[in-house]
């Protein structure tokens, strides 16, 4: 057997309007982070229902990241309001699951911060790397 | 910039930011002492804001100051003068070592027509 | 099942530098749906397009993936192509793999790998696409402009000039506004009414034009290019059409004790009452509660010398509704109450004033006809202190002031004591300041000139208090430049209040479902990019509701605002974004949690009939989206507990199928 080095699997939720143009910006910098972030575009991260965010944990995601628009810059006014709750709730509940704290995260990164979104996927994926695979959710069922 | 360990002691005593001062100089406009004074409230404010406190610390203002709060009543920015002056104040005294006055020296003192705030302040001022 | 097309774009070396091209449209070939893939230098160019276009037509494709550089860049372009070929334009996706792939990832394996991925969420994202169409309302070609102000008459006039109807709503008896108000203006010193009543007179005569005075709005229902608006006019007791405004039942009225709003309280008017003389309309009104007639029935002398038998005591409010297509609001501003600022004595003495009070006592229609007269004892003052910034930049005072500057002190209060030495060079006029703002056309000039020209004594420094001893009033200040306290006997102490809002801002901010600020001004779509328009589509901002501002910068975010209502109301139908939030009535309880996070109040609730399985009907409160009004945020989704909501174009299981996809 070959003996790799852990590769983490990140989901990124992004908002259409600041983080995803933010990830844009990063490119057209070409500021490198991981190829293990993967990125789903969101048109606000009030959007994100923690059930995705509990399907990727189940499906073998080992961190999930949501970025949005810096409070009181919602393109939609309050959304991002709405995520800070949400997923206040959602991460103690997940933390009570045994998932670490350092598997989710909410940032906030603007269309004008390339670079702070390259250094946040940098240290997202570092700190998930260090954790390990995530085994408390996934569901081997879906693995086919 | 860094704050001298003074300047922090002071700051942390009082609880008074001193950078939210916007140098409108109400607090000098509202002193009842303001001719007593060598330092005033605004630039005493200003001083430990730029960590120039030793200067403050030999003032005769720190006793000057009748603890009126006048100052800290009609900041508009909440600044406080009134306790970084206490803060100094009580900087220096300890520095002293020594109380300037006790409890048993008031009731000699005591004066009909004083108000019950001129002994609070007294003590405020001369005690540990 | 889709027939899904991909379609991997090299977009030269950009891509295919790091990303092996090949290989990505070769492992999405084998992807559920998928049915053509391919991959081409330019997938953007017009070669490029006609090769999708060419592919749709050849294979039946149903939907469209292009891996290729972000949605943000070609999106638009990629939709009109699958238009052009005949497929709904919302039935492409777009991965993203150049800004958030080739571009940041140096190592073709890891590279290749993960385009493959975003390519398989995109493919598993468009299998489950369905054709979008967006919306389309008609638009009511009138416009509602709210408050009489300069800031509403100019947005009135601008609309009306460019051929809609408009409607102004004013609460007070006359046009005019704060405005009216004023004695000169800066920095040109022009006399305020000079240059307002013409243009009020121009609201009153253009056809285009009806003002609805001594009224307010009550209720706003529907959505941009649809607006529902319950107008209450208040019973003035007048009727408006007979009244000439002679002012016979003004001169004739017993009851001459009401303190004159107009002059701030300065002097008195009758019950019966013509704001001043150049109000528009210029039309009486009746107090109800200073009228003997009405409290008591016992008078009716107004009655009796109206020779055109204008007067109606029985006159009701009545409640008007009309349809509109846009809604400015011009609520403007007051400024704040001074009871609060103990220790400038405003309450204990008469000659401690605001600036408002003083602008009255200097203008020639004022209560001292333009002499400038102490209002306690009516003599001439010889010592002025004017004090700025009192209330405004408080920090601390949070229940007294304000945090905000409200801009426009340090110009009036700069014209006031100019005006002052120029007629009174007798009077010696200090001006206390923190700072001295003149950041305007001509503005610091103005100022320089007061302290040049007019010898204005501005003193850095603030006043601590003020007390009243005989005739005079003691002022403690400091001088921060000299180290002095100072302490001048002043006979008249000028007070330049904070501005805020007015207060019926609030509640029509509710109606409007339009987003204030913790100030109660209301915010801007956009801070810098669109500063007239509010979030809520159809309604738009005009002059100090917004934020402090002065008369030149009103005028023209009014005509701004104009113009953006002109630009929709030109308009014959308004499209939508089809990308909106949608209720599945079977699954809603009618709860109410999506209703309460929507930011825009684009959902509602309605009664609906269903059919039971036994034949019967069943009357249930379902949650109902107006395409119009929703942006397409989503946040009601999530709040929805039975599931019932879902948006299109980015629905529950279309990113459940993306993330599945990922995580694979």
């Amino acid at each position: 057997m070959q003996v790799n080095e852990f590769k983490p699997l990140i989901v990124a939720f992004c908002c259409n309007w600041c983080s995803y143009a933010g990830a844009d910006l990063a490119g057209n910098n070409r500021l490198n982070y991981p190829a293990d972030v993967k990125i789903i575009r969101v048109p606000c991260s009030c959007r994100v229902n923690p059930m995705f965010i509990l399907r990727a944990f189940q499906r073998g995601a080992d961190g999930v990241i949501l970025c949005g628009c810096h409070p009181g810059d919602c393109h939609y006014t309050s959304g991002n309001y709405y995520t800070r709750r949400r997923m206040a709730a959602l991460f103690s509940m997940l933390d009570f699951l045994g998932i670490e704290k350092e598997r989710t995260r909410v940032e906030w990164v603007s269309a004008a911060e390339g670079a702070k979104f390259a250094a946040t996927m940098n240290d997202f994926v570092e700190k998930v790397t260090a954790l390990g695979p995530n085994k408390r959710l996934e569901d081997l069922r879906c693995k086919r | 910039m860094h704050k001298t360990y003074l300047q922090e002691e002071i700051i942390r005593m009082s609880g008074v930011n001193p950078s939210k001062c916007m140098r409108c100089g109400k607090c000098s406009a509202s002193c009842p002492a303001y001719d007593e004074m060598e330092y005033h409230p605004h630039q005493f404010v200003n001083m430990v804001e730029s960590g120039d406190i030793e200067p403050l610390l030999k003032s005769e203002s720190l006793y000057k100051c009748l603890s009126c709060f006048a100052c800290i009543e009609r900041c508009p920015r909440g600044v406080e003068p009134a306790k970084l002056v206490e803060a100094v104040r009580l900087t220096a005294i300890r520095k002293q070592g020594a109380n300037h006055m006790t409890a048993n020296d008031v009731p000699a003192l005591l004066d009909d027509e004083m108000p019950q705030q001129a002994i609070v302040s007294a003590f405020r001022k001369y005690s540990k | 099942m889709q027939r899904v097309g991909v379609f991997v774009c090299w977009c030269g070396s950009n891509i295919a530098g790091t990303v092996d091209v090949q290989a990505v449209s070769e492992a999405l070939k084998n992807e559920p749906g998928v049915v053509f893939s391919t991959n081409y230098q330019y997938m953007c160019s017009q070669a490029g397009q006609n090769m999708i276009i060419d592919a749709v037509k050849e294979h039946n494709l149903t939907g469209i993936v292009v891996c290729s550089c972000s949605p943000r860049m070609h999106e638009a372009t990629f939709r009109k192509t699958a238009a052009a070929a005949g497929l709904n334009p919302y039935m492409v996706e777009i991965a993203n793999i150049r800004e958030q792939c080739s571009w940041v990832h140096k190592d073709m394996m890891t590279g290749t790998e993960k385009a493959i991925i975003l390519g398989k969420a995109a493919v598993a994202k468009v299998n489950l696409n369905t054709p979008l169409t967006p919306g389309e309302s008609p638009v009511t070609k009138r416009a509602l402009v709210i408050g009489g102000g300069i800031a509403g008459i100019q947005t009135a006039l601008d609309i009306a000039d460019a051929g809609f109807e408009v409607d102004i709503v004013e609460k007070k008896p006359t046009i005019g506004g704060k405005m009216a108000q004023l004695d000169k203006t800066f920095p040109t010193l022009d006399c305020a009414a000079c240059i307002l009543t013409p243009k009020m007179v121009d609201v009153a005569q253009n056809e285009k034009i009806r003002i609805f005075s001594y009224s307010e709005v009550t209720d706003v229902k529907g959505f941009v290019g649809n607006f529902d608006v319950t107008i209450k006019k208040n019973a003035r007791f007048v009727k408006e059409d007979i009244c000439t405004g002679c002012g016979a039942c003004v001169e004739k009225c017993p009851m001459k004790k009401v303190p004159n709003e107009f002059n701030l309280g300065m002097d008195n008017r009758s019950a019966i009452y013509i704001p001043f003389a150049q109000a528009v309309p210029k039309v009486a009104t009746i107090d109800p509660n200073a009228c003997n007639m009405l409290k008591n029935g016992k008078c009716g002398l107004c009655a009796k010398v109206c020779a055109a038998g204008a007067i109606d005591y029985t006159q009701k409010d009545e409640y008007i509704e009309e349809k509109y297509g846009a809604i400015v609001v011009a609520t403007g501003f007051n400024p704040i109450s001074m009871e609060k600022f103990d220790e400038f004595a405003y309450n204990q003495s008469k000659d401690v004033i605001t600036s408002l009070e003083f602008e009255r006592l200097t203008n020639a229609a004022g209560p001292t006809a333009g002499k400038l007269l102490r209002p306690s004892d009516h003599e001439h003052p010889h010592t002025i202190v004017f004090v700025q910034c009192v209330g405004s930049r408080c920090d601390s005072c949070a229940e007294k002031g304000k945090e905000y500057c409200s801009k426009i002190c340090c110009m009036y209060t700069a014209k006031h004591a100019m005006l002052t030495r120029d007629k009174y060079p007798d009077t010696e006029v200090y001006v206390f300041y923190i700072d001295v703002r003149t950041p305007g056309k001509n503005f610091d000039e103005f100022y320089r000139r007061a302290v040049e020209e007019y010898g204005v004594k501005y003193v850095k420094g603030m006043v601590g208090k003020v007390t009243p001893e005989g005739k005079k009033l003691k002022v403690q200040a400091s001088d921060l430049i000299a180290n002095k306290q100072l302490h001048i006997d002043a006979d008249l102490v000028v007070l330049a209040a904070a501005i805020e809002p007015d207060q019926t801002a609030r509640p029509l901010a509710t109606m409007l479902t339009a987003s204030m600020d913790t100030n109660d001004f209301f915010t801007e779509a956009h801070p810098k990019l669109r500063p007239v328009e509010s979030p809520t589509a159809g309604v738009f901002l005009s002059g100090a509701c917004q934020g402090p501002k002065d008369i030149p910068e009103t005028v023209s975010q009014a005509g701004a605002a104009a113009s953006k209502v002109i630009g929709l109301l030109a308009k014959d139908k308004l499209t939508g974004n089809p990308c909106v939030a949608s209720s599945n009535e079977l699954m809603c309880n009618g709860c109410s949690s999506c209703e309460r996070v929507c930011p825009y109040g684009a959902i509602t609730y309605v009664d609906k009939e269903f059919r039971m399985p036994d034949r019967t009907t069943k009357v249930r409160r379902v949650a109902s989206v107006n395409p119009a009004v929703c942006q397409g945020c989503g946040c009601c989704t999530v709040a929805c507990p039975s599931g019932a909501m879902d948006l299109r174009g980015f629905a529950n299981n279309q990113i459940m199928a993306e993330v599945d996809a990922i995580c694979k």
